[in-house]
Formats: C-alpha cells, structure tokens, sequence
C-alpha cells in the first residue's frame, strides 16, 4: 500500500498566523487562549448540572443587550418611567421583545444562578480548594438581588413603588439610626423620583459594571484551581508525565461545543416564556405592577417576585421581639443571615467526600430538606399570611438553616462511601 | 564583628523606618479617602429642593364630616395623612379604657407631639390627624368601619385600619393592637389649627 501523504498540520493559515504572532509579541492572546479554552483541562465527567454557569453568563450577555436598547427610550423620572415603558411595550419598534427579553432575563438569570449553586451544594463545589471561587459566587449573588430590586422599581408601577417601600422601610428597623438612614437611603421623606433615579443610576452603571468584573475574577479564580466535577475527585491528582490530568479533557472544543448546545436549548425555552407567557401569570411580572405607582395606595397584597419569596417568608415568620429589640428588626437580620448562610459552607462540611454520591444518608436528607425548605418558603412569601402560614414559615426558616448550622456535626457521623481513584 | 553587627542594626533600623512612613502614610491616605467620601454620602441626603417640597401643609378640613376619613387625602411630605372626624359614638369608645393595645397611653414619644399624648392622640377629640403609613414597614392601611374590621378582629369597636401588607390593625385614634407585626402607634405629624376648618401640617404651634 501507497504511503499517505503527510498531513498539513491542523491549524490556520500562514498570513494569519503571522497575524497572530505579532499580536502575541504585543498582547498574551495565545496564551490566554491556551490557558482558559484549549489547554485548560476540565474534568471528563461533567453533567447535565454544569451548564448552568455558562448559561449564567449567556443570560448576563443578554440583560446587558437588552438593558442598554431599553434605556435608549426609558426615562428615569416619577412623571415619565410609567409612560415611558408603555412606550416601549406600543411605540417603539419590538420594543415589547426587548422589554420582555430583558424582564423575562432578570426571571431566568434567577433560575440558573439558583441551578448553579445547587450544583455548588451537591458537589461541594465550594470545598478547598474553591473557596474563593464560591466567596465570589456569594459577591456575585448578593450583587444579582441587589442589580434585581433596583431595576424592579424603575417600571414605577404600584408593585414596584410599594414593594421598593417595604424593603426600604426595613433599614428603618435598624436601631437608632433606623428612621435617618431611610431618609438617606431615599433622598426624600418617601419613595420619590429621587429615589428613582438614583436607582436606576445603580441599576444600568454601577452594578453592572461591578457583575461583570465579579464574573471575570469568577473565572479567574476558577481556572486557578480547576473545575470540582460530580465525583468530588481532584483531577489534578492523577497527572501523565506531561503534568496533564489523566481525567481531564481540553475546554475547548469538546466543552465549547456542549455548551453551545445548551444555549441553544436554553434559548429555546426561554423564548417559548417570552413570547407565550412573558408575565407568567402574575410571577415574572405582577398585575399591580400594570398600574401606576400611587403613593396613596397600597395594593392589596405586597409580595416581592418570586426569587426573592424564600427570603420575604422568613422576615414575615420572625413575628416575636428579642433583647429589647423589635421583631421587625430581628426579621431583617434573620432575611440577611438566611442569603449569607451559603458563604461559610467552605468551614461548615466536614465530610471526608465532597461530592453527595459518597456523602451518607444525613447530608442526602438534610440537603432534600434544604431544597424544600427553599420551595414551600419561596410559595408562602407569595400568599397572605394567616396564623397557619407564619407557623410553617417558621418550621421551614429553622428546616433551611438547620441545613447550614448542623452541618459540621451530621457530616462528620455519617457514614460515607470511598470515592473512586478515577472519575466514574 | 562589630561592623556587622553595624550594618544589621542598620538594616533593622532602615526597615522600621521604612515600615513607619508607609504606616503613617497610609493612615494620611485613610483620612483623605474619608474626607473625599463625604460629598458622595452626603449628596444623598434629601436635596434643598426635596426639602423645600417637604414644606408645612395647609390643609382645608371644612368639609370633613363626623365618623369620616377626609377625602381627597391630604398629604405632607408626599406621604399620606389620615383626617379622621370621629363621632360622640368614637370619642366614649376612645376614652374608655381598652384592653389589647400595645401602648394605649401612647408612651412612645418619638410617634406623637405631647399634645397629642391623650387618648385620642389629638389636639382635639373629634378631629384625629395621623401619616397614613403603617409603623412596620410603611405600606398605607386601609379605612375600614365597624363592620369590616369585626371581619377581621371579632369584638372590635367603632371603625378602624388594617394594613393590607402584614395584617396590623389601628383604631382610630392610631393605636397599635398587641400581636401584630406593627410595633408601634401610627405616626401623628405636627400639626396646628389656624382656625376650626383649616389646619397646618408640619408645624406646632409650640414650636412656630
């Protein structure tokens, strides 16, 4: 048999491969490349559960396209924000697809961030040597209500205005200084354009700004260490002799691929939301929130959206003073413990294993109660409170940080199995 | 030897010298990083124009009626204030003593001006003023009579307010009951009479 000719080597043609090298000589364009896609190595075993920080990213993308286009035509005063986005929904061109991208956007960067750090909870994702990768999370996370709550006002419909209200009135429950700190907060002795604007000078310039710079050191961090995988096993223990992970595969292409898969079914359903049910029945977007803000008026049931129930359930169920101090105030600290809670993880699992396929049977239970607490918690923050409500509330609120606060001692007694020396 | 025994107190004392200009340094840069915070914390204090806007009320109470809350509702500093004109019926009620109210003397004193420390928390018994706003956290309750608010609390007298938000409930002089979220008594803003059908909120007489 005739010998094949030699194969040109895989790669891109000269002139642009000059191209690159001067480029190289000027900035670390290669290597940045080879060191975060096609030299970086990530576990083999990633699944289904390790989409979601890449479509974080993509949503992030998105908001920031929609964001920027809607604010061409937005304009941020208490006499004009309500008319102008009825503008935006009836005069301008597909100016209701860029709305409701963007409101639509806020619903389902919630849904993947929550994904993502479930992700994080059952694969101990947040364990040494990630810590700082999780801290960030956390940075990322509080940054995402806060970018959330600020734009939620900027519509000035009654929801927003009362619901911005309520939150604000909580520094108030901050002792002493409480009633000063509002007005400081505010601008103004009520929620008024001036509150608005300056929220909305957070929501378009600041927040973003400070996102997109936690989402880079994110992933900086990130790569330093190396992706966790469902096994819990260090990849980076077991290395051929050119100190490549024995179980890793190169980022790029193999998981740039995978990827674009799942933006593209990602895309899929959320397009189906935005052009069937942008409102969701009254949970992305609320009815009173069709209504203009009216500072005489309060709508008959203030609930928050939806991503932020869990946390509105436990403020509302901490209904008893404490030390002198009122219950509102020990409701606002027990809110603000709840969504710090995750942040020390990293000093609370004391489990052998990372991974919950050879954690025991406790961290199984105690992490399926977490996430119901999460659910009945986040549907009672939406209902009125009734005597029954407040008192389950109050079962769920211990249930979630039962979670976090028992932690060191169930995963030390439990009974763990040996992980495997390779990735399943 | 004694050189460099020398040279190391050199080195020792070079470093320490070294360790305090960038100490004292970076204390000089603490306090000016503080001082330039100053215009971007205070310029969020409410402007002279929000102040300005949050001016004493006139308010023309000529056609409030007895057992009503005076409508269109008057405001003072853009929040919403409550005119109540109580009837003979509200004033005995009021008076009598009550049980189930979390500070019926009105004790706090940051929620009322000391003439409206009385069981009625007004300057006068059939006129009640209060800021619409409840003491939890500021959703606006609602007006309702005897009827409705027996709805809600059986053995309730006279009419009332309920906050819509978190279930507080308010008799008509603005006095909190016990055991529900609301911790104190609404709000009386100052206010004065300039003559029987007009009064001005925002200013005490005693203090004008």
């Amino acid at each position: 048999m005739a010998e094949s000719p030699p194969l040109r080597p895989v790669g891109p043609r000269r002139p642009i491969r000059r191209l690159i090298a001067w480029v190289d000589e000027r900035f670390p364009l290669t290597e940045t490349v080879e060191a975060h896609a096609t030299k970086y190595h990530a576990p083999k075993n990633f699944n289904f559960w390790y989409y979601f920080g890449v479509l974080a990213t993509v949503v992030l993308g998105m908001q920031l396209l929609t964001g920027v286009w809607l604010t061409m035509s937005y304009v941020p005063s208490a006499e004009e924000a309500f008319a102008s986005v009825e503008y935006i929904m009836r005069d301008v061109e597909y100016g209701h697809i860029i709305r409701y991208l963007h409101s639509t956007g806020a619903s389902a960067f919630f849904v993947v961030v929550y994904l993502h750090m479930f992700r994080g909870l059952a694969y101990g994702s947040y364990r040494k040597p990630r810590e700082l990768v999780w801290l960030i999370g956390m940075a990322i996370f509080l940054t995402l209500m806060a970018e959330g709550f600020f734009g939620y006002l900027l519509p000035w419909g009654n929801m927003s205005y009362w619901g911005a209200q309520v939150i604000v009135s909580l520094v108030g429950a901050v002792p002493f200084v409480g009633a000063d700190l509002m007005e400081w907060v505010r601008g103004d002795y009520l929620m008024s354009g001036i509150t608005l604007n300056r929220f909305f000078a957070l929501h378009v310039v600041a927040l973003p700004l400070a996102l997109v710079g936690l989402v880079f050191v994110h992933i900086v961090a990130l790569h330093r260490v190396g992706s966790n995988n469902p096994d819990g096993v260090e990849i980076k223990d077991n290395k051929d002799e050119h100190g490549v992970p024995v179980d890793g595969i190169p980022f790029h292409p193999y998981y740039t691929v995978h990827d674009f898969q799942a933006t593209v079914g990602f895309l899929f359903v959320f397009c189906a939301v935005v052009f069937f049910a942008p409102e969701m029945f009254g949970y992305f977007l609320e009815k009173p929130n069709f209504e203009q803000a009216d500072p005489l008026k309060t709508p008959d049931l203030i609930a928050p959206v939806w991503y932020y129930t869990p946390f509105y359930s436990m403020l509302r169920a901490t209904t008893f003073p404490l030390f002198g101090l009122e219950a509102r105030f020990w409701g606002l600290v027990v809110m603000v413990a709840a969504i710090l809670m995750p942040a020390v993880l990293p000093w609370l699992d004391r489990s052998p294993v990372k991974s919950i396929r050879y954690k025991g049977l406790a961290s199984k239970v105690m992490l399926a109660a977490f996430v119901a607490s999460v659910f009945v918690l986040g549907y009672l923050g939406t209902v009125h409170t009734t005597p029954l409500t407040t008192a389950l509330a109050q079962v769920f609120t211990a249930i979630y940080f039962a979670y976090f606060l028992l932690m060191p001692w169930y995963t030390r007694v439990e009974k763990t199995k040996k992980p495997p020396e390779r990735l399943t | 030897m004694s050189d460099d025994e020398d040279a190391a107190e050199v080195r020792e004392d070079g470093v320490g010298r070294r360790y305090l200009l960038i100490a004292s340094t970076s204390a000089v840069t603490a306090v000016g990083a503080m001082g330039a915070a100053v215009p971007f914390v205070k310029s969020w204090l409410p402007s002279a124009k929000a102040r300005a806007a949050g001016a004493p009320e006139r308010v023309d109470i000529a056609r409030l009626r007895a057992g009503e809350l005076l409508k269109p509702m008057p405001t003072w500093r853009g929040q919403p204030v409550f005119v109540v004109g109580r009837t003979a019926v509200d004033i005995e009620a009021l008076a009598r003593a009550k049980d189930g109210l979390a500070d019926p003397a009105s004790d706090n004193e940051a929620k009322q001006p000391a003439y409206a420390q009385n069981p009625y928390r007004s300057r006068k018994p059939e006129i009640g003023v209060f800021l619409g706003l409840c003491t939890h956290l500021g959703c606006s309750p609602k007006e309702k009579n005897e009827e409705q608010m027996r709805e809600l609390d059986t053995g309730w007298e006279g009419g009332g307010f309920y906050c819509p938000c978190h279930g507080s409930r308010f008799d008509l002089a603005g006095r909190v009951v016990k055991g529900v979220p609301a911790p104190d008594n609404l709000q009386v803003p100052p206010h004065s009479y300039l003559s029987d059908t007009e009064i001005i909120i925002g200013v005490d007489e005693e203090t004008a």
